[in-house]
């Protein structure tokens, strides 16, 4: 089979997401790695997976959103109120994590949909802050809900409340979910994270994805040619919050305690993850999976060097942002990089075939 | 009748921009609408393909009424554009420029693209190969995987063109084609036009300030002076007329 250039470049990226999971597992298995480490390994991947589906919005759509932690949120919610409530339940736990994935993913993909309705009429500086504002009020309700059943049915408010009787608190205020299976794991997660690969990758490379970059890059002319600018802004909006929420089902099931702090849910949250793509290089799949999975171990695993740590990460920061972007180091790039080392070789050998 | 527009207005607040314009094209004309600075040709262009929508008049396409209709809907009906800025869409390559004009007219589903159904690979080939035919008539096909902000200026515009062909529109409004352009271009341009018209026997309908590329390929002109119809016929007696003159060099 023949594959053009770009699903080249697509299975390859999928090939090294594979390659550094082979790695792990291996290295895993034979004791070489911290437990610190493997902690951060279903992190790396849910983070990895979230800066995949803002991508879709920043790179591809062209549209800055700040509002992707709030998705998450809705994900993690969900799909962990649906784990708790039926964990007793004797459903097997694959099953009962498919069915929480999918609920969470959903729900998200409903409150991208929502959102996206008023919020997609903005542009630019606009549309960043408003989304802004929806994932803070997101988390912010989901801190503040108290959702519990008892004999008497279910109650939910927004204060405190005795349960009569035999009954559980499902969501405890600022307390969170409690209890939340650990469905989450390293293999799950990767598998997780290249199914998203392998559907926004296929979204772009597809009619519709070429709708969306047009419109990206010129929306009036997009719509002379007849395409439906709405529709395909909302549907790049929809999937990208679907697959947020995904990677909140993750974040969900590796933690028995899932509160809606601004720690894990606020806008910094967000911020960061468009940290990964921005310097992952926007519209860039692969550089977003490798910005993110840097990104996120290399702060964790500085430490040891407690002060120094974040002058390090920044650092690192502003040096990537300068290999990437700098006029200077793409022209280098272009000149002495791996890929122009490529495509020398394979001129010079197509000259020597030639000669033969 | 292709075209075939009546008491077509617009005002934007107290300015009367497009008053009691009229015009009827004929299949397979070439047809051109000049005028001053300011007369409101754009104006009229983007009354038809329903960027603004009309305060009154009536608009009709081979007959249908498509007064009042959207941009994309007017599109469906059978009106294409050119812009006087080019507006390519820059970072994806000439192909795909030119496959998003095919968007209507090869269709699957979102979902066949992400499962990458059969009908994903049999409509993306039909699709690649439709849009190389075009690239190839004008001369793009080797340039097919290239950047479209990358072209130089000219191939820009034949490229902006054949995306508006790729639409297979049964009008085509090029918007001041030649803008920009040396002599040299301009000439090639003129060619391309006319080939345009054979090739694909496509009703043509163009702004132009170039009075020389408008002498040269337009069969009949309209006139158009401060948004309304100053005198409209044959491109040579249009050319000619005193009123024109006036209108274009001020009285002395």
């Amino acid at each position: 089979m023949k594959f053009t250039k770009q699903t080249k470049h697509d299975l390859i990226t999928c090939g090294i997401v594979a390659a550094f999971y082979i790695l792990v597992t291996i290295l895993s298995a034979t004791g070489h790695l911290s437990n610190h480490f493997r902690g951060l390994l279903v992190p790396l991947c849910y983070y990895a997976i979230a800066a995949v589906s803002l991508n879709l919005v920043v790179g591809i759509l062209g549209d800055l959103s700040l509002g992707h932690a709030g998705f998450m949120c809705i994900g993690a919610f969900s799909s962990s109120l649906f784990s708790v409530a039926v964990k007793n339940s004797g459903l097997p736990s694959p099953l009962r994590f498919l069915i929480a994935l999918v609920i969470g993913t959903l729900m998200a993909a409903l409150f991208g949909f929502l959102i996206g309705i008023p919020v997609l009429r903005l542009n630019g500086d606009y549309l960043a802050i408003v989304t802004l504002a929806f994932g803070e009020i997101i988390k912010n309700f989901l801190s503040a809900v108290y959702l519990g059943y008892d004999e008497a049915g279910i109650h939910a408010s927004f204060k405190s409340f005795q349960l009569q009787g035999e009954g559980k608190m499902l969501i405890n205020g600022a307390m969170g979910i409690q209890g939340t299976p650990m469905d989450s794991s390293f293999t799950v997660a990767v598998l997780l994270l290249l199914i998203t690969l392998a559907v926004v990758m296929n979204i772009v490379n597809s009619r519709t994805g070429r709708a969306i970059m047009a419109i990206r890059d010129n929306r009036i002319a997009a719509e002379s040619v007849g395409i439906n600018v709405t529709s395909y802004k909302m549907l790049a909006f929809t999937v990208s919050a679907a697959i947020a929420g995904c990677a909140g089902v993750l974040f969900s099931h590796n933690t028995t305690t899932l509160t809606a702090s601004s720690t894990y849910f606020g806008y910094n949250v967000s911020i960061m993850i468009l940290v990964y793509v921005v310097l992952g290089g926007i519209g860039s799949i692969r550089g977003s999976v490798i910005a993110a999975a840097v990104l996120y171990v290399l702060p964790e695993m500085l430490r040891g060097l407690s002060t120094y740590r974040m002058l390090i990460y920044s650092i690192v920061l502003i040096v990537m942002m300068l290999i990437n972007w700098a006029p200077g180091a793409i022209a280098f790039r272009e000149r002495y990089g791996i890929m122009a080392f490529l495509r020398r070789r394979n001129e010079n050998r197509g000259k020597e075939g030639q000669r033969s | 009748m292709i075209l075939s527009v009546n008491d077509l207005g617009i005002s934007f607040g107290g300015l009367r921009a497009v008053d009691d314009f009229h015009i009827g094209i004929e299949q397979g004309e070439l047809y051109g609408l000049i005028g001053p600075n300011g007369a409101g040709k754009t104006t009229v262009f983007n009354l038809l393909t329903g960027v603004y929508r009309p305060d009154e008049g009536k608009i009709l396409l081979d007959g249908d009424d498509i007064t009042g209709l959207s941009t994309i809907e007017i599109n469906r009906a059978g009106i294409a554009r050119t812009f006087q800025n080019i507006r390519l869409f820059k970072d994806l390559s000439v192909l795909d420029n030119v496959k998003i004009g095919l968007h209507n007219r090869f269709s699957y589903s979102t979902l066949e693209g992400i499962l990458r159904l059969p009908n994903y690979f049999r409509t993306e080939k039909e699709m690649n190969v439709n849009a190389e035919e075009l690239l190839e008539v004008f001369g793009l096909k080797d340039e097919k995987e290239t950047l479209s902000k990358n072209l130089p200026y000219g191939k820009q515009r034949k490229l902006e063109i054949a995306r508006a062909l790729a639409t297979a529109p049964k009008l085509l409004l090029l918007d001041e084609p030649a803008a920009g352009m040396n002599p040299n271009e301009t000439g090639e341009l003129m060619e391309t036009i006319r080939f345009v018209r054979d090739h694909f026997k496509m009703t043509i309908l163009l702004i132009e300030h170039d009075m020389k590329l408008v002498a040269g390929i337009c069969e009949r002109l309209t006139v158009l002076n401060f948004g309304s119809v100053l005198v409209e016929g044959e491109t040579e007696k249009v050319l000619n007329d005193p009123e024109v003159i006036r209108a274009y060099l001020g009285e002395d």
